[in-house]
């Protein structure tokens, strides 16, 4: 199925393009106003983000995939992503990983049947000093303890 | 100690640009518009600030490296990328202070006759992002950005410009070709980016903490900057401590404070009255130092480099007696083999070459002839590649 921004994404984008001397340079905004209407990243996004671009889809491809946050395929409504690295890891990272993948369900890099959850673990979030914590869709929940994790899957609609 | 970054963060609401203002933000334009670019250039340079992102680049001299005949338009990127293990500062001062980052902005820009600044913020950073945004509008609705700004008569533009996660856009190139709507890739230097940087054009780039400090300077003068810190490290610096202290956290500090007094009393000691056996003191791609060297070692460029490490972005990285090193190793490297950007053999191959011996290590597997093979990987990857990221993990094997 064809994909085009909405009306008022259209318009968003209009006015992103005005932001830069060079079209190119409008990708990565186009991109996240188009995850966000459509959730991830489809062919069909980028055929019509290089239309809009004046670029072939292979170079709009090549963008996104070099990208960790641009999904290239559907995932959970609720996205858990633990930060593994280091200062985390030193605070307990791997048990809060455990305990979600106990909790939800779900293994490591995989999403429930049902689409409610995705497991990830990323690195670094800039975040250290409150680890371990992770990012769930858009939000930081740090200093985490295995009770602040059941608290927080149960508050999730 | 007078705190220079970080003086508002315990204030209600102050983020927004009322409670900026009531402390006096935005009183260094007038001062600023009255005098001749050069000038302020030479104010940084006398104050001695030096960049805060990773390398400590003397910021004045940086930004006189714009040649100003030449007739393209002029940038400022501001690095907000903020992705280096260890490393929480910036997306404080974007948080909590972001009038003071668009303030020394201005300065920047001005002093370089820049009129477009881009802020590349890193993608997962949504709050400090939105926060952003939001300080970004009041100072057009009250005219510090925009046209005619104060009824000087310069001009200038500003855009928030949000990265999709890849660590490597935090190399100063590679921010721009991001930036340019392309894979974050490095470009091989020279040219410089102050010749030819984002969009071919002359560019200045620095560390949100480096241009934070520019109110500060310009309002005191560079004399008032130097009466903290060293004679090489001048100012303050925001510190990250992570790791097993019993308070981790932010804490502006002089440059040339002793470690061992921020650990144990800023930080409050090491948690559960475990031992100190080594630090990463500048993130984790500055090499590590054991308890003995941490002990001893001065917060300051010079003084790291003493001890063979070096300040870098000022992730100070703590870990106690109960730490297994091989295992932190093993972490990092499949943190630089994860994000290297591959366009370099050495890196691509030896960070993930480098990952995989160590993985079979960790698991008990190891074979005759790793370690060599471990020395003999980082030895190809110091010094041959396009940016540093390659060094940052062959580091730790040279034993620095
Ligand atoms: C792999 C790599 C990652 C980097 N990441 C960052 C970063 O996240 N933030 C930053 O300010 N500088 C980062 N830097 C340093 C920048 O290249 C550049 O030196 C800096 O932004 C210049 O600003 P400054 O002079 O104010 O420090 C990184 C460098 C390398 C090699
Ligand atoms: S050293 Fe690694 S990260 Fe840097 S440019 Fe080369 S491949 Fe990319
Ligand atoms: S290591 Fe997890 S936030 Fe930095």
């Amino acid at each position: 199925m064809a994909f085009e921004f909405t009306a008022e994404n259209k318009r968003k984008f209009d006015e992103i393009l005005t932001r830069y001397p060079v079209q190119r340079a409008a990708m990565l905004p186009a991109l996240w106003l188009a995850q966000q209407q459509h959730g991830w990243i489809s062919h069909e996004v980028m055929e019509y983000v290089g239309s809009l671009l004046g670029l072939s889809p292979a170079k709009v491809y090549e963008t996104v995939t070099f990208y960790t946050m641009f999904h290239l395929k559907p995932i959970g409504r609720h996205h858990f992503q633990v930060c593994r690295t280091l200062p985390c890891q030193l605070m307990g990272a791997e048990g809060i990983t455990s305990h979600l993948e106990k909790k939800l369900g779900v293994k490591l890099g995989e999403t429930s049947g049902d689409g409610r959850y995705t497991l990830s673990e990323v690195e670094c979030l800039g975040s250290c000093g409150t680890a371990p914590m992770l990012q769930l869709n858009d939000d930081y929940h740090e200093n985490l303890t295995p009770e602040k994790l059941d608290a927080l899957i149960a508050s999730l609609k | 100690m007078e705190k220079i970054l970080t003086k508002n963060f315990g204030l209600k609401d102050s983020h927004l640009l009322s409670v900026y203002e009531s402390t006096g933000g935005y009183g260094t334009l007038k001062k600023l518009f009255a005098m001749q670019a050069k000038d302020v250039i030479e104010e940084v340079k006398k104050s001695g600030l030096r960049g805060r992102g990773g390398a400590g680049f003397p910021t004045g001299m940086k930004w006189s490296f714009v040649p100003q005949d030449n007739p393209k338009p002029k940038y400022l990127c501001v690095n907000a990328d903020e992705s280096e293990p260890g490393t929480f500062k910036d997306r404080y001062i974007l948080e909590l202070d972001p009038h003071r980052l668009i303030e020394g902005i201005v300065i920047c820009c001005y002093a370089i006759r820049s009129h477009a600044a881009y802020i590349y913020i890193r993608g997962e950073f949504v709050f400090p992002y939105h926060r952003l945004e939001a300080a970004v509008k009041e100072a057009y609705a009250k005219g510090y950005l925009g046209k005619n700004i104060l009824g000087s008569g310069y001009d200038l533009e500003v855009v928030v410009h949000r990265g999709a996660g890849a660590y490597i856009c935090g190399e100063e190139t590679a921010l721009m070709e991001s930036l340019e709507g392309k894979r974050g890739m490095p470009r091989l230097k020279p040219p410089f980016p102050a010749v030819v940087g984002l969009f071919g054009c002359p560019t200045v780039i620095n560390n949100v903490e480096t241009i934070s400090a520019l109110p500060y300077i310009l309002e005191n003068g560079p004399d008032a900057y130097r009466k903290y810190g060293t004679e090489k490290s001048p100012g303050t610096k925001l510190f990250c401590v992570s790791g097993h202290v019993q308070r981790p956290g932010n804490y502006e500090v002089p440059l040339g404070y002793p470690l061992k007094k921020l650990i144990y009393e800023d930080c409050g000691g090491m948690r559960d009255g475990k031992a100190l056996k080594a630090v990463i003191p500048g993130g984790s791609s500055v090499p590590i130092l054991t308890a003995a060297e941490a002990e001893e070692v001065t917060l300051d460029y010079e003084g790291l480099a003493a001890k063979g490490s070096m300040l870098g972005s000022g992730g100070v990285i703590v870990m106690d007696e109960t730490v297994d090193m091989v295992k932190s190793l093993t972490n990092l490297a499949h943190f630089y083999s994860h994000e290297s950007c591959g366009q370099c053999s050495p890196c691509r191959e030896g960070t993930g070459w480098s990952h995989k011996i160590l993985k079979r290590i960790l698991a008990g597997e190891g074979r005759p002839g790793d370690i060599e093979q471990l020395e003999k990987n980082a030895d190809h990857m110091m010094g041959k590649t396009i940016c540093v990221l390659a060094d940052a993990l062959a580091m730790p094997y040279i034993g620095k």
